[in-house]
């Protein structure tokens, strides 16, 4: 009896003990696992910083050995009379690393002022292997308005959201339509139709758009945004099957109540399905707009020659032709980053709907 | 699936079954018009024409010479397929793209979806936004940003390695370094791929695993007999797509250099400079559209292939799909 009282706490103990050890390990694991993705993910995201820091630098820095991460500029001096020297870095043999200015470089000896005293002090040694005063952080933000106006941002981008928005419209409205047309009517031959447009999905844009640009050059369409717009309005593949997935969940009582009370097919998309498939319209409208700020070959053959209806990735290409050679590179980061801007920002609002999107047209096979 | 198919449950009246039937096909194929309209006129003739081209040595800037040249365009295209001159090196480069990048980004987005899926991590919403921003970045500009990462002297991979004491490729201004690089671009996009391997994930069912742990396996018991069977569907999804992305290669490259050779040194050549070149710098649309042709054989052809050797990896576990 005694030993039975005595036992049962003890092994209690022990499980407890057993059971905050345990907690602990997973609270390890837990932490370790996180701050590894954590570093993944700042790995991952690296370029970003670079593009960042980079596009509010200016050229004198980025190509300066040892200069900092952050923005900032070579320090100066003005002497008495007037005159700007910069500072450098200079390691003295009796008094240590100094900021100097530098009057006079030479590549044995070089002649440097003292800014405490005015005084100039020789130094032996090249000049070229000191290293500048660099200022605390000071971004250069005028390099965006430098980019604004070589690039004329603000043309790129009203072209670039007429076509998106347009194409956009026509995109959303025409797979609602057709998705609407293969979840719920009964048609012969329907599914092998609806195999055929998954087909569609495997071929090279390059095989159709040859014949395309010959028929609207034919017509006289090319060097206008119409061939950017209006085949969106013919129903993409991968939105109808997106589309026609989510409606397939959707209960068929209400089609089939609004039947029964009369309404015509249309009525019932309008009001029965679609007011019910917002989360998959919206995907469908932003997988539009997301394609459309990023294409690049149409644009590019459709609007050669007309350089003031080009798109943001066309324009920002020509700038990247022109800038992104050494002396100017810090201007295409910068251009780079006002391109991305605003299909990051609308990702980020509206995240939650767009990879469900994503996830709705792979998974669902 | 549910066990009651609620379609049964409602009541439709009952009419003339002859005409009711052929109201709706008509609706449907009123529904369907869109698409189908845009199936003749946007695919099914610019594919007929195309074909059609690629036997004609048709310029767009001199219409009045078109002629009928037979299989010439396919004789220039196999000429510098053997000879290893613009269609063979361009040819090379995509593969070689291919063989490195595919399987690269299919592995890397399996393991971050496994990495995001493991039940101890925390703020898992969070790091699925950003491993997935990147894919929101127009090509052009996510080029423009690694040409400047990679850049061999400013850039920070450089920088960071160097400080390492490692040597530094110069990325973009090497031969042996540029295709490489582009890869590194291309890691930027497996942002989808994870998502539609975290969603393959999610959608396993956990007694699986528990019945993996009665039976004393593993970890990666657990893997290689039921994660990667339950997952094959949407393995395959991600490599067919990854196939096509490949075929479809132009931006970054023509980003990179905006003279569309390649460079340096023809490394990054793709077979779509070749066939822009071709097209609208040479306005050859006919040799360019047997080279869309092929191009669309070689898709087709690997589509196939891969159909054809899924009977025996992909596992579909709802026999009813």
């Amino acid at each position: 009896m005694s030993t039975e009282a005595v036992s049962i706490p003890l092994a209690e103990a022990g499980r407890q003990r057993s059971r905050r050890t345990r907690r602990v390990w997973v609270g390890a694991s837990r932490l370790g696992l996180t701050l590894f993705t954590a570093s993944l993910a700042m790995i991952f995201l690296l370029p970003l910083g670079y593009m960042l820091l980079t596009s509010v630098k200016d050229n004198s820095q980025i190509i300066a050995l040892n200069a900092p991460l952050w923005p900032a500029s070579p320090q100066s001096y003005t002497a008495a009379d007037g005159s700007i020297y910069a500072l450098y870095d200079v390691p003295l043999p009796d008094a240590g690393v100094r900021q100097l200015a530098l009057e006079k470089p030479g590549r044995i000896v070089s002649t440097f002022i003292d800014p405490a005293n005015g005084q100039e002090i020789q130094w032996r040694g090249n000049w070229r292997g000191l290293s500048p005063v660099w200022s605390g952080i000071q971004p250069k933000f005028d390099n965006f308005t430098t980019v604004l106006d070589t690039l004329n941002f603000p043309m790129l981008l009203r072209n670039t959201l007429v076509v998106a928005i347009l194409g956009t419209i026509g995109a959303v409205s025409s797979a609602v339509v057709v998705a609407y047309g293969f979840a719920r009517f009964r048609i012969p031959g329907k599914n092998g139709l609806f195999l055929l447009m998954i087909m569609t999905i495997i071929l090279p844009f390059q095989v159709l758009l040859i014949p395309q640009y010959i028929g609207f050059r034919a017509i006289g369409w090319t060097g206008t945004w119409l061939p950017l717009i209006v085949p969106h309005f013919f129903a993409n593949a991968y939105n109808v099957f997106l589309l026609r997935q989510y409606f397939l969940t959707l209960p068929r009582e209400l089609d089939q109540a609004a039947m029964v009370d009369g309404a015509s097919p249309l009525q019932i998309l309008r009001s029965v399905i679609i007011p019910q498939a917002w989360p998959a319209i919206v995907a469908v409208a932003l997988f539009h707009f997301f394609f459309a700020w990023n294409d690049f070959f149409a644009p590019l053959v459709y609007l050669s020659g007309r350089p003031d209806l080009a798109t943001m990735t066309v324009g920002l290409q020509a700038f990247s032709a022109t800038y992104s050679g050494s002396g100017t590179g810090y201007l295409t980061q910068a251009a780079a980053l006002m391109a991305l801007v605003v299909p990051v920002v609308i990702f980020f609002l509206a995240q939650r709907a767009f990879m469900r999107g994503v996830v709705i047209s792979g998974v669902e096979k | 699936m549910a066990i009651v198919d609620d379609r049964l449950s409602v009541y439709v009246p009952p009419a003339k079954p002859g005409s009711l039937a052929r109201r709706e096909t008509m609706w449907g194929l009123v529904f369907l018009s869109p698409w189908l309209i845009g199936l003749v006129v946007f695919t099914a003739l610019p594919i007929l024409a195309s074909l059609a081209l690629s036997f004609t040595n048709f310029n767009i800037l001199h219409p009045e010479s078109l002629r009928f040249v037979g299989l010439d365009n396919y004789a220039r295209m196999w000429n510098e397929l053997v000879s290893n001159r613009a269609v063979g090196q361009s040819l090379g480069v995509t593969f070689r793209f291919a063989l490195m990048s595919v399987p690269l980004g299919i592995g890397l987005a399996l393991g971050l979806a496994l990495l995001l899926h493991h039940k101890l991590l925390a703020g898992k919403a969070i790091f699925r936004t950003l491993f997935f921003m990147p894919v929101l970045i127009p090509l052009v500009a996510s080029t423009i940003v690694w040409q400047g990462f990679l850049n061999g002297s400013t850039g920070w991979l450089a920088q960071i390695l160097r400080s390492l004491g490692l040597p530094a490729p110069d990325w973009f201004a090497d031969p042996a370094w540029a295709l490489p690089g582009l890869v590194l671009v291309g890691i930027w996009g497996i942002g989808n791929m994870m998502l539609i391997f975290l969603a393959g994930l999610q959608a396993v069912p956990t007694e699986l695993y528990e019945a993996v742990k009665v039976d004393g396996g593993g970890p990666w018991a657990r893997f290689r007999n039921v994660t990667l069977p339950m997952i094959s569907p949407v393995l395959f999804y991600n490599i067919l797509i990854a196939i096509i992305a490949v075929a479809q290669y132009f931006t970054q490259a023509y980003t990179l250099d905006p003279t569309g050779n390649g460079r340096p040194g023809g490394s990054t050549f793709f077979f779509n400079l070749n066939l822009y070149k071709e097209g609208w710098t040479y306005n050859n649309i006919g040799y360019a559209s047997a080279l869309a042709w092929l191009m669309m054989l070689i898709v087709v052809l690997a589509a196939i292939a891969l159909f054809r050797t899924s009977a025996r990896w992909v596992f579909y576990a709802g026999a009813e799909r």
